[in-house]
């Protein structure tokens, strides 16, 4: 005896057995009903056993565990596990939604888009009603405790499926090949050995070493423990590979102990990414429903899978069952239920007549058979109660005669295989259409895949085996392998009767014969698409929704196809199949995000003084990937005061910041100057040795990209800084123009960025702190002007020292090797406490260069400013023939009167602090107003004392002194336009 | 995802790469001697061919190298890699066939053999 595994399904407890999946357990249990159908609210059952099902999705465990949508073929059962059913409310047997079933006739197809287009007002209220009646399992609120990876493998071979075709493949292209090719085989199951759809009485021979033949389920129970047994050919079990991308790159995920309830793990799947030199397809067929009037019952499964519930699990699933075929595969149903004593009531065909060794097997069974009927209706609300058949007419396919009423509580149902193409026609793969069985098949390959078996259409046992070694032949050398397999052809060949869709006596508007049932699209809602005017295959299946479940359509894609042709009097072929799209069945957030959450989620840099703002109490600021100090708070301070005390000290005593997030690349070679003037607005080939010069870059376009100080370090070699946030795309855009536009320079290009850290020390008593540093030196205006460089071992450390202001205040900024910087920083704290030494944040820094009308690119910058707009037209040579920029800033366009323009902006009253990004209008109108610009940057002032801003403003330069109005939603504050530098406008403090 | 053959490092992921839009354009030599229209061509007017494209590609995340590449935008299928400064290549033969044979330009699932008349 198995052990018994307890499990609850919304809120009962029930027990299964150790290989159940949830649905086998439930069916084991005698739960036919398990859902409730996503628009009418009809109670569902399970229709299938494996990654094709529709109805039977659960919402898996509860808080952070949980898992909606999940299929309940899918989940193998664990101790405790707990799943609840979904979209009802209050309880699955009375769901209040159903009453959407009785009122069907105004849901029909693209219904949502008809309702909710117009007024757009009105969706608001339309909302809150979807959202609740609409949409199966709810996501969790709580952060998921489990983990989740990602893995990359590289292989020769990779085979998806472990099914017959499969294991073939795999033991095929092992023993073919020496021990150094590498062997993936992925099966989305717990257990190699797929479907056992065919042949199950069929004898299996081996020639070769090991001698001998046994039935078919003897031979896949050797063959399953062979292939486990090689270090070359790995196998991932309960894997399924949802993705087939460019270059034979597949992605897989894999649960991890899946008899293992989540709470009791840490690492819950993991996602495989693949690159295969070669793929092999294995991964089988999909058995198709019919589509009659109400073929939703719960009760009513595919004929197949209620043949491995049955076998595989043991079960029996009904006292009367009915089965209801168009093909022979049902008839192996059939004889296996007799074989083991299971009644069956009756056989219905839609075939006139089948092959003399099936009918015999039914003969023998005493199986009665209705030929050429069709089942045109069923009862029975919570599980099927009986059917009704009529015999059709062979030619019309039209009802003729009397329905009879047979009882059933069990429906089995074959509507013929589709083979499952889903990977192979993401690989990009050509599919064809096979009348002959009414299905796609593989036609060509457009990457380096081969399809074996049933997803390639090979439906029969012995014709797998020769496919198998026919396709695989030219990938191995034929003499290692030791052993072959064959097996003898089967005694019938499939022959199979399309009725897309089955008749009806009631008219088609009165039907409810579901052809997608997890997105419950009926044949007549097809049948409306149609009749609206949609011709597209695609287009149908958005305006229906048919296929576009988290199923994907696997069981009712071309049963949809095959109404469409129907209807609309197309072939098939014509048509063509919608996209296949990944992923192939439903993935995880979790396993999406991987290890990449939480501290690995985006790169977090921080410079080498970091510590010492932490140990300070500093609150940083995102910029880009950097933490940079906003403000070192002191005590209880509140941001306001914190960024006045540091504005202050900066300008009566010394500030210093930390600039080391600024860009710095390195530029040596021959024709680095003449670089600097293609790339910079000004000139650059007089600049001396040792002396700095501010740059501002354009793109082509001429607008602003960048700006910083560049210095001269020797006749060839400059070191440019960089914005902190653009640091990297100028590099790459310098990068660009050399490798592909001037190849001809001689130049070369290093970010150093991370290799020098930058002291940045403002303040009137800057030399003084300097001069304590190095007193061997001097730091004196005449001996070291503004904008100029200089090489000076402090403290034995040899740094790159800068005289350039970002604050307008006396400035040297101190470039020291890394590894050096804390050091450095703190002897400089420790010098400058006489001189109120004080740390300051971009905050403050923000608006020490705001005073002075320095711009920050990307604030009063936003891609469509040109330096002529910022009134920088100092910067921008009138001597240089050309660089990159030029030419734009004399378009039409950006010549033309009342461009924005840079100017001040001081507030009526002094206290208000404008807010960023809002906007300007010269007069109070009604709305809507002319909007003729808005605020780029706005802070309050200690050294004014008072509130200003930067702003662009069309026209703005010949607007100043004009008032003007920034209405916000309760008031219209009265502004004036000024000049954009607040402080010092003749420079007087840089050599103060 | 595809692979690409960087020139210098060998085949890498996409991942590795940027696109740089179409290859061959030329910054013009003499920019004040052009018209507005002139200028906005080169500046702003690229084509996007669904089939075969000459573009340039950057190994951002590696050698940072910049090269081109012949590329089918409708099969992601390289045709060809070359340095940076060759002329381009002329492809002999077919064009690369479209994933489901369909035209160049506009959706390929639109059947035009349906008209009711
Ligand atoms: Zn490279």
């Amino acid at each position: 005896m198995s052990k018994k595994i307890s499990f609850t399904f919304d809120g009962k407890k029930y027990f299964g057995n150790e290989k159940d999946t949830l649905a086998s357990a439930l069916l084991r249990n005698g739960v036919f009903l398990v859902g409730r159908s996503f628009k009418y609210h009809r109670p569902r059952g399970i229709l299938a056993s494996g990654s094709e099902e529709p109805n039977a999705l659960v919402q898996l465990e509860s808080q952070g565990f949980t898992e909606p949508n999940v299929k309940a073929t899918e989940v193998l059962l664990y101790e405790g596990l707990k799943a609840n059913s979904q979209n009802n409310w209050p309880s699955l047997k009375f769901d209040i939604g159903s009453v959407n079933n009785f009122l069907s006739p105004f849901f029909p197809a693209g219904f949502y888009y008809k309702t909710f287009m117009w007024p757009p007002g009105l969706w608001k209220k339309y909302e809150f009603f979807i959202r609740r009646a609409a949409g199966l399992g709810k996501s969790p609120k709580e952060n998921d405790p489990n983990e989740y990876e990602h893995v990359h493998y590289h292989c020769d071979y990779l085979i998806v499926g472990g099914g017959v075709s499969g294991m073939l493949a795999s033991e095929i292209l092992r023993q073919g090949s020496n021990e150094n090719i590498k062997i993936l085989l992925i099966d989305q199951n717990n257990e190699l050995g797929g479907n056992f759809n065919y042949g199950t009485e069929q004898r299996i021979y081996t020639k070769g070493i090991v001698n001998g033949d046994e039935a078919y389920s003897g031979w896949i129970q050797w063959l399953k423990n062979h292939i486990k047994k090689y270090f070359n050919l790995k196998i991932l079990n309960s894997t399924s590979v949802f993705a087939y991308m460019h270059n034979n790159y597949l992605l897989a995920i894999q649960n991890i102990d899946p008899q293992i309830s989540p709470q009791n793990k840490t690492l819950r799947q993991r996602i495989w990414k693949i690159r295969a030199k070669k793929v092999i397809l294995a991964t089988g067929s999909f058995e198709r429903p019919l589509v009659f009037d109400n073929n939703d019952r719960p009760g009513i499964l595919l004929a197949n899978s209620a043949k491995q519930y049955m076998e595989k699990y043991n079960l029996k699933l009904g006292k009367k069952t009915v089965i209801f075929t168009n093909n022979d595969s049902a008839y192996q149903t059939a004889n296996f239920m007799f074989r083991t004593g299971i009644p069956i009531e009756c056989v219905v065909d839609l075939r006139e007549k089948i092959n003399p060794y099936l009918q015999k097997l039914m003969d023998i069974a005493k199986i009665p058979i209705h030929f050429g009927h069709a089942i045109t209706d069923t009862s029975g609300w919570l599980r099927i109660k009986s059917i009704k058949i009529n015999k059709i007419d062979g030619k019309t396919n039209k009802i003729i005669g009397k329905a009879i009423n047979i009882d059933c509580d069990n429906l089995l149902i074959s509507g013929g295989w589709n083979p499952n193409v889903n990977l192979f026609s993401q690989s990009r793969g050509k599919l064809i259409y096979r009348d002959l069985d009414g299905c796609f098949i593989p036609q060509e390959s457009f990457q380096n895949e081969i399809s074996i078996g049933a997803c390639n259409g090979t439906f029969e046992l012995e014709n797998i085996f020769k496919e198998a070694y026919k396709k695989l032949e030219h990938l191995i050398n034929p003499e290692l392998l030791f052993n072959k397999f064959y097996c003898e052809e089967t005694t019938y060949k499939e022959n199979i009767k399309t009725i897309w869709q089955i008749p009806s006596s009631k008219p088609l508007g009165k039907t409810k014969m579901f052809v997608d049932f997890q997105n419950d699209v009926t044949s007549k809602d097809i049948k409306l698409a149609l009749s609206e005017g949609y011709r597209s295959i695609e287009h149908i299946k958005r305006y229906t929704t048919t296929g576009m479940a988290t199923d994907q359509g696997k069981t009712s894609n071309v049963n949809a196809l095959g109404i469409i042709s129907k209807i609309s009097n197309r072939p098939i072929e014509e048509l063509g199949t919608t996209t296949f799209r990944l992923p192939y069945t439903p993935i995880t957030f979790g396993a999406i995000a991987g290890r990449n959450i939480k501290d690995f989620f985006d790169l977090e840099r921080t410079t080498p003084i970091h510590e010492w703002h932490l140990k300070r109490g500093a609150k940083f600021e995102d910029v880009g990937q950097w933490k940079r100090p906003w403000y070192y708070p002191i005590k209880n301070e509140n941001m306001q005061k914190a960024v006045n005390r540091e504005v202050e000290a900066t300008r009566n005593g010394i500030g210093i910041l930390d600039a080391s997030t600024l860009g710095k690349i390195d530029i040596k070679g021959r024709d680095a100057s003449e670089f600097l003037n293609r790339v910079y607005t000004n000139a650059w080939t007089k600049l001396e040795i040792g002396k700095c010069r501010y740059g501002l870059m354009l793109g082509d376009d001429g607008m602003v990209i960048d700006d910083g100080v560049t210095s001269r370090i020797g006749k060839n070699h400059y070191v440019m800084s960089t914005t902190t946030g653009n640091a990297a795309s100028v590099m790459s855009k310098l990068e660009d123009w050399l490798q592909t536009e001037w190849p001809d320079l001689k130049v070369f290009l290093t970010s150093v960025t991370e290799q020098f850290a930058t002291i940045s020390i403002n303040g009137p008593y800057s030399e003084k702190l300097l001069n304590k540093l190095c007193p061997k030196e001097d730091f004196s205006n005449n001996n070291f002007p503004h904008m100029s460089f200089k090489e000076i071992n402090v403290l034995g450390i040899s740094c790159r020292i800068m005289r350039i202001s970002f604050t307008g205040e006396k400035c040297y900024e101190i470039n020291i090797p890394s590894n050096y910087a804390k050091n450095l920083w703190e002897i400089c704290f420790d010098l400058g406490k006489e001189y109120n030494i004080t740390p300051y944040g971009t905050e403050a820094m923000h608006v020490l260069r705001a005073e002075k009308g320095f711009i920050i690119v990307g604030q009063e910058t936003d891609g469509s400013v040109t330096p002529i707009d910022l009134d920088m037209s100092w910067i921008v040579s009138k001597k240089k023939y050309d660089f990159i920029g030029k030419r734009a800033l004399f378009r039409s366009d950006t010549i033309k009167k009342g461009r924005k323009q840079l100017v001040g902006i001081l507030t009526t009253n002094p206290d208000i602090i404008l807010e960023e990004g809002s906007q300007i209008v010269e007069k109070i109108t009604k709305k809507p107003m002319d909007m003729i610009g808005h605020i780029t940057s706005s802070y309050y002032s200690p050294n004014l004392k008072r509130s200003f801003a930067l702003g662009l403003v069309k026209g703005g330069l010949d607007k100043k002194g004009l008032k003007m109005f920034v209405p916000m939603i309760n008031k219209n504050i009265e502004v004036e336009i000024t000049n954009p530098v607040f402080i010092d406008p003749s420079n007087k403090r840089l050599i103060a | 995802m595809f692979l690409i053959n960087c020139p210098y490092c060998g085949e890498r992921d996409q991942i590795e790469f940027t696109c740089g839009g179409e290859a061959h354009i030329i910054r013009p030599k003499n920019p004040p001697d052009l018209s507005d229209d002139q200028w906005a061509d080169y500046l702003f007017m690229r084509k996007n061919i669904k089939g075969v494209q000459f573009e340039r590609w950057n190994h951002s995340n590696g050698c940072r190298r910049w090269f081109n590449v012949v590329r089918n935008t409708a099969t992601d299928e390289i045709i060809k890699i070359y340095n940076m400064g060759e002329s381009s290549p002329t492809i002999k033969g077919n064009e690369p066939k479209t994933p489901s044979g369909e035209p160049k330009i506009g959706s390929g699932n639109i059947s035009t053999t349906f008209e009711k008349k």
